[in-house]
């Protein structure tokens, strides 16, 4: 501790503070508020600001170059609902995101459980799950394409070697949705499998003991009370990622080099078709309708999720 | 730095006396699969990126790199402006991480050691933002660049990542565990002032947690693509709008693409074998904070 640099002022017990001590007083009591400022000026900026503006700009003609139209009301939405490939996105969008996060979880824990063995060399064989997490989604796309490609590819390679007619992985809809997820999950597998062991480390050994001494082996433990143990964290993962795997965007633009999801759409999410229809088409009104719809699909399916995983984890076991 | 130890050395020992000991070489095995997983992707790239773009056409694999790695490099050099998406990737990611790094710390030395009304319910707010979508408001949100003429400029990226709630959320977590009020206490009776205070009271006993966060803010804003596509454009882009004008122009040159992937993943495979380590425990610690 630093030696006091100068005296403590007398003590005036019975004065009123003066303006020099009140001074100090407000200081005291704004300091907090003033550090804490920048994030919510920022929020309130870049974040809350445009989120509800994409509302107003949902309800009117509003064009990428021109600006402000015309009111329309509900105009953009029943535009945007009417065709066809909103609705393909959105199927797009959900088949993506269910092939990528389901298996993601399992292939997570099961993964994790490998790690909270006692292992020789532990931070090594951590590391190496996290590799992927370094490669840039744009690489990671590049690199699968081309693992993926329908002619000279090596997973059709690998296929024909295992007597497996070769795969057309892009030109159509639900192998070019396996390859867009499989994308998803090389990238982000690894880093929640260091969440779950996170979690697997802090359960308490005790309940395991217990387990043992009823009889259990190391499969029945491993269901009965590791994962229902491991609940809140399967919640955070399913949220997280639900709320990133909806808004997909860099994998399925970058899957072939037109960027619009495919031939026919077969690979076009919803965030694409926000982005064709504000900037190909400088139809800002309805990329907003796109946006403010997805908005509401991702709050949505946030507490389905919830509820869901909720039920499963607690159906394993009881605690 | 005390790396994340959830095991004390008595419990480990307590474990290997109870028989719990080294597992078969089932578990290595399934292990070294997975590592084969996670790096044969990285390593392709490298392959094809070290041979000429027919090498996949004559339909037989490389088993061993190439020569041509430095000519692709250079055509990828002269194809897109590589250098400048360096640059601007080491500036965006830069700026951003240490402007993120000193505001969260700031923000979070408030929430958990200064006491003010309204702390609690605002820090459940900067939490519940977590929670929302806020790039659904890209429309808006490029509306405003667009007044402001940053379109094409790097302010545009670099201004909406200056602070964010994980961040904040994240340093309160750590600060609340590691600072001791009593420090706070002797250096205000001591007569330092509240940001003195927080200078250097408070922010040599973050440094572990501020590196992290600065690591992953790191990580997240170098590989980001939505954001700096939409509001960047070619001119002046960052490493991944670069790919992607790359791969636009020469997709089916799968060398000249993959070189491309290759070269802008190698600064961050640096940083992996530098401080993958922390990397590691930063998830499992946030894991187990969360």
């Amino acid at each position: 501790m630093k030696a006091r640099g100068r005296p403590l002022p007398p003590q005036r017990p019975a004065t009123p503070p003066t303006l020099r001590q009140r001074l100090t007083a407000a200081n005291r009591r704004c300091t907090p508020y003033l550090y804490i400022s920048p994030f919510f000026l920022l929020f309130l900026i870049t974040g809350l600001f445009p989120l509800l503006f994409t509302g107003w700009v949902a309800v009117h003609r509003w064009d990428l170059i021109m600006g402000q139209g015309e009111f329309v009301g509900l105009d953009n939405f029943r535009r945007v609902l009417g065709s066809p490939d909103f609705w393909k996105s959105t199927r797009n969008t959900f088949s993506i995101f269910l092939l990528s996060s389901v298996p993601q979880v399992i292939l997570a824990i099961t993964i994790a459980a490998l790690l909270n063995f006692n292992l020789r060399g532990r931070t090594f064989w951590r590391m190496g799950v996290l590799l992927p997490y370094v490669v840039a989604p744009v690489a990671v796309v590049l690199i699968f394409s081309n693992l993926f490609a329908d002619r000279f590819g090596v997973i059709n390679s690998l296929l024909d070697l295992v007597g497996i007619a070769p795969v057309r992985w892009h030109s159509e809809v639900l192998p070019s949705h396996l390859a867009i997820a499989t994308m998803v999950n090389f990238r982000w597998t690894g880093y929640n499998t260091l969440i779950f062991l996170a979690a697997m480390q802090a359960i308490p050994r005790d309940l395991y003991e217990a387990a043992a001494v009823d009889g259990a082996n190391r499969v029945r433990q491993f269901f009965s009370v590791t994962v229902p143990m491991l609940r809140p964290t399967i919640i955070f993962v399913v949220i997280t990622s639900t709320i990133g795997g909806l808004q997909i965007f860099d994998e399925p633009r970058l899957y072939d080099q037109y960027g619009r999801g495919g031939a026919d759409g077969q690979w076009r999410t919803l965030t694409i078709h926000l982005y064709e229809l504000g900037w190909t088409q400088s139809d800002f009104g309805r990329a907003s309708a796109v946006a403010v719809l997805l908005f509401l699909l991702i709050v949505a399916i946030g507490l389905v999720n919830f509820t869901i995983t909720r039920r499963i984890a607690t159906a394993g076991g009881h605690r | 730095m005390k790396t994340y130890v959830p095991l004390t050395r008595e419990d480990r020992q307590a474990r290997r006396n109870a028989g719990i000991d080294r597992p078969s070489w089932i578990v290595y095995g399934c292990l070294a699969a997975v590592l084969l997983g996670s790096a044969f992707p990285i390593w392709w790239s490298f392959l094809i990126a070290s041979h000429d773009s027919t090498i996949l056409a004559r339909n037989s694999f490389p088993m061993i790199p190439g020569g041509n790695f430095w000519s692709n490099a250079r055509e990828v050099m002269d194809s897109v402006p590589f250098w400048r998406a360096v640059g601007n990737s080491i500036l965006v990611s830069t700026s951003v991480s240490l402007s993120v790094v000193f505001f969260s710390t700031l923000a979070g030395y408030a929430f958990a050691k200064l006491r003010f009304r309204g702390s609690g319910p605002l820090l459940v707010f900067v939490i519940a933002t977590m929670a929302i979508p806020t790039q659904l408001g890209v429309v808006p949100l490029f509306q405003v660049m667009a007044q402001l003429g940053w379109t094409g400029q790097l302010h545009a990226v670099i201004v909406p990542g200056l602070v964010k709630a994980f961040g904040v959320f994240w340093m309160t977590q750590y600060i609340r565990s590691a600072l001791p009020d009593e420090l706070i206490e002797a250096a205000q009776v001591d007569g330092c002032s509240q940001f003195r205070t927080f200078w250097s009271i408070a922010v040599p006993a973050a440094l572990p947690a501020m590196w992290m966060l600065g690591l992953f803010t790191f990580v997240a804003t170098w590989t980001d693509f939505f954001w700096p596509f939409i509001v960047l454009g070619a001119g002046n882009p960052t490493l991944p709008v670069a790919l992607q004008q790359l791969q636009a122009a020469h997709f089916v040159n799968y060398s000249l693409v993959l070189t491309g992937a290759c070269l802008a993943t190698i600064p961050l495979l640096a940083l992996f074998f530098v401080a993958g380590r922390q990397l590691v425990s930063g998830i499992m610690q946030g894991a187990v904070k969360q």
